[in-house]
């Protein structure tokens, strides 16, 4: 497969959780949108990591190639993490505001 | 056409296509459904790149994991398709009309400049269990004991989020 390809479905996937966050104002799905967007990098990451799994740095050095699946592996962990902190923030502000519309969230700007 | 272009394609269409469901479809419980399936059809990428252990790590903590909990919040929250609040038209129209010209400018220049890199697709050991855990253990295990760290400060202050509502009644 050329690279070319994954880097337009990466970009597709990119962009659609953009316009996701753009378009929709639930607060849950929002933050959907967003777990999306780190979908599409990490599929990204992984299909540079065996692309350079062809490259001739890569005989030399066993590791070459896995580093980019470890730091898949990183994101991942990561986006575990922000995941339960993010829910517990929603369902903190259902419980004051009783919706989980963002457009109630703008009790700062006054 | 090989086998291979016909499942990448077939997998591509099927993520992109359920991404799509998932921000249009109004009800919550279907679009986290519908982002289920796109986590699996990424899963599926990964086997076909040969990365086994990110394929079953990405179908067991997201699909299995952080989309439960997803599915918990919007459950317990009651939310459906009535409750849904509704952005207005024009706004909807400028969001598509900005992410859609990113999309298009992007995927043109992406396609114009010719690279032949080819990815190296159902071969190559980089992602088996054994070589990623040598690594991961050999060069990379400080970054794996702050995760632990940072699993511990995430899961104390869901706590203390989810418990402030209590310490307020008590003042």
């Amino acid at each position: 497969m050329d690279i070319k390809a994954y880097i337009i479905l990466s970009l597709v996937l990119f962009t659609i959780g953009i316009i996701g966050v753009l378009v929709r104002r639930n607060a849950i799905i929002i933050f959907m949108c967003v777990e999306l967007m780190l979908n599409a990098v990490n599929l990204l990451l992984v299909a540079f990591s065996k692309m350079h799994a062809l490259s001739s740095a890569a005989k030399a050095s066993a590791n070459f190639a896995s580093d980019a699946q470890i730091f898949v592996f990183f994101i991942m962990v990561v986006a575990a993490a922000e995941v339960s902190v993010g829910l517990a923030i929603i369902v903190m502000m259902y419980r004051n505001v009783h919706t989980v519309d963002v457009n109630f969230l703008n009790r700062l700007k006054n | 056409m090989s086998i291979i272009q016909i499942i990448f394609l077939l997998l591509s269409v099927m993520a992109v296509g359920s991404a799509l469901m998932m921000i249009t479809s109004k009800n919550p419980v279907n679009s986290v459904l519908w982002l289920i399936v796109v986590f699996f059809a990424i899963s599926g990428h990964y086997i076909l790149l040969n990365a086994q252990f990110l394929a079953i790590v990405n179908i067991i903590v997201y699909a299995g994991a952080i989309m439960v909990l997803f599915l918990f919040v919007v459950m317990l929250m009651n939310l459906n398709a009535e409750t849904e609040p509704v952005k207005n038209r024009r706004l909807q129209l400028i969001g598509i009309t900005s992410g859609g010209a990113l999309m298009l400018i992007i995927v043109s220049a992406i396609s114009k400049i010719d690279v032949e890199q080819l990815v190296q697709i159902n071969a190559g050991d980089s992602g088996l269990i054994k070589v990623l855990g040598m690594n991961l253990f050999k060069n990379y295990v400080l970054p794996f004991e702050i995760s632990s760290v940072l699993f511990l400060s995430a899961m104390i202050g869901a706590v203390v989020i989810g418990k402030k509502e209590e310490i307020e009644n008590k003042k």
